[in-house]
């Protein structure tokens, strides 16, 4: 019986395996006429060479860095090799670039991937949040909440951006200055764009991974969204934020509606099956929250554990359950938990609820460690005062870099059908390689399911001991 | 080329990590041996400590995530 089952989910993950193979197959043809792909792949990788060669030949005042954030210019610098034009060629007509052919121009410009299968690429694709919600090869359009000093809100559906409902979530329209790339929104930042509803040819990202939009042959710049992180999954405090329901917030109103379904169910059982033995999804979950309690809460709290036990369970179900819902294979994989800013907000949650119930006990720990030399406190403090602020962050990257590992790895398994097929040319490749794949991606899967439980675990056990230090009473002796 | 020298970075401390969780892992077996009764108490401080050890190792790896991204 077992074995039918596994023979089944293996059968259905070759099956999507193979789709998804296909699906960009297609992709690469997009670029040109049937066959031709491969060329262009050529093509692209020797004008990348080629950029290459001439920007390390000190054209420096093309660079990135230094022209990234004019505003006043034309900002495709670096593509646009105004140096090697006799150096004072500033036209604005991309299509002129590409005639020289160097780095990505409109004239190629399609939508999807350019170039070749780019494996981390993909991977940092399916890890960020999106404002399309993915259930196997369909996008479903979100609304999108946007907000930019000086230009106000708009508040529109996702679906304005006319992308596939099958596919990658490009964007074929502009909508008030945005654009969705690859299922997230972006916007142009150079003055000029029109607003309201405006067709565009496509999306095409430089060597930096900035995308730019292709209409009427120029190529306009876009910006990423903010984000708290710092910049190190792109963005950083751009020119708008993005308040949208997104990907994850999706998941998250999901999960927690699926949670309450679950609770009340299971609390309403307590109510008519009074003093009997627990029945069906409620004997399930009364064994997960008794381990909990018993584990977790009552070694760590003591006699104050009811007080904190609400907020514990809270803590483990809603992280287990988005853990869960990111593993579930086409229902989006959104990788909620694996977002800095929900695992964020969730150590936030754990700082605060520590520290507003510390008690003098556990500041004095922190500030005035008895029973310690005096110099040796002038080391201590410092130390302990920072623990404070380490310890929820710790909670935050724990979760964050466990859940996110997670994901990458399994897409770096199915990546690497693509790499092995050459973007769908190579058939005895590609089949070969999706058997091997989709035999590690079921072993990752297993390794996950077990990932998702025990980070759920060791958040809330951390939490915990956390708090139990900030409530412990003294020890008199 | 700032990427390959992050790479060192997160190399060495996940082999910081592996030390330390194998450790924690290894010693837990052998408390398990010892005592097989204790078997749950020593499972649930098991898991503490590797998360624990674990956590310095993410620091570092975030630390050189931020430095290869000078933007």
């Amino acid at each position: 019986m077992h074995k039918k089952y596994l023979t089944l989910v293996f059968a259905l993950f070759i099956c999507f395996s193979l789709s998804a193979q296909q699906g960009h197959s297609h992709e690469g043809h997009d670029h040109g006429t049937e066959g031709h792909s491969h060329g262009t792949h050529q093509t692209t990788k020797e004008k990348a060479n080629a950029h290459k060669g001439h920007k390390h030949d000190g054209h420096n005042h093309d660079g990135h860095n230094h022209d990234g954030h004019n505003h006043d210019g034309h900002n495709h610098d670096g593509h646009n090799h105004d140096g090697h034009n006799h150096g004072k060629d500033h036209s604005k007509s991309a299509k002129h670039d590409s005639d020289h052919g160097h780095g990505p121009s409109c004239a190629h410009a399609g939508h999807g991937h350019h170039g070749e299968f780019d494996p981390a690429a993909t991977a940092f694709h399916h890890i960020s949040d999106a404002n399309v919600y993915s259930i196997g090869p369909w996008q479903i359009p979100l609304p999108c909440m946007l907000y930019a000093p000086k230009k106000g809100w708009d508040v529109f559906l996702s679906s304005k951006f006319k992308f596939d409902s099958t596919g990658h979530g490009d964007g074929h329209q502009a909508y008030n200055g945005y654009i969705l790339d690859a299922g997230s929104v972006k916007r142009i930042t150079e003055p000029g764009f029109p607003d309201g509803e405006v067709p565009i040819d496509g999306i095409i990202h430089d060597d930096e991974d900035i995308a730019y939009a292709c209409y009427q042959g120029k190529m306009w710049k876009t910006d990423a969204k903010s984000t708290a992180d710092g910049g190190i999954f792109g963005g950083g405090i751009t020119s708008y934020y993005d308040f949208s329901i997104t990907k994850n917030v999706v998941s998250m109103l999901m999960v927690m509606l699926l949670l309450t379904w679950i609770f009340l169910k299971v609390a309403k059982g307590y109510v008519t099956r009074k003093g009997m033995a627990p029945k069906g999804i409620q004997s399930f979950f009364e064994s997960i929250f008794v381990f909990i309690q018993d584990e977790v809460a009552k070694p760590f709290l003591g006699a104050k554990y009811l007080k904190y036990q609400p907020f514990l369970m809270a803590l483990f179900f809603f992280i287990l359950g988005l853990n869960l819902w990111g593993q579930v294979p086409f229902l989006g994989g959104s990788n909620v938990t694996g977002n800095l800013a929900v695992t964020m907000v969730l150590a936030i949650f754990a700082f605060l609820v520590v520290n507003l119930s510390g008690n003098k006990h556990y500041w004095e720990h922190i500030f005035w460690m008895p029973g310690v030399p005096a110099w040796v406190k002038t080391i201590l403090t410092p130390v302990e005062f920072l623990g404070v602020f380490i310890k929820p962050l710790t909670l935050m990257l724990r979760l964050f870099a466990n859940i996110t590992a997670g994901h990458i790895v399994m897409i770096i398994f199915v990546s690497l059908i693509f790499m092995f097929s050459k973007n769908g040319t190579s058939v005895a490749g590609g089949y070969g390689t999706a058997v091997a794949s989709t035999a590690l991606t079921l072993f990752m899967s297993a390794i996950e399911l077990l990932v998702a439980f025990i980070q759920a675990f060791v958040f809330t056990i951390l939490t915990a001991s956390y708090l139990g230090a900030a409530v412990e009473e003294p020890h008199h002796h | 080329m700032y990427g390959s020298i992050a790479a060192i970075g997160m190399g060495l401390a996940v082999i910081g990590a592996a030390i330390g969780i194998g450790r924690v892992g290894a010693s837990a077996m052998e408390a398990i041996a010892r005592q097989p009764e204790a078997v749950g108490d020593i499972r649930s401080n098991m898991i503490l400590m590797a998360a624990l050890v674990e956590g310095a190792a993410l620091i570092a790896i975030v630390m050189s995530f931020l430095v290869s991204n000078p933007a």
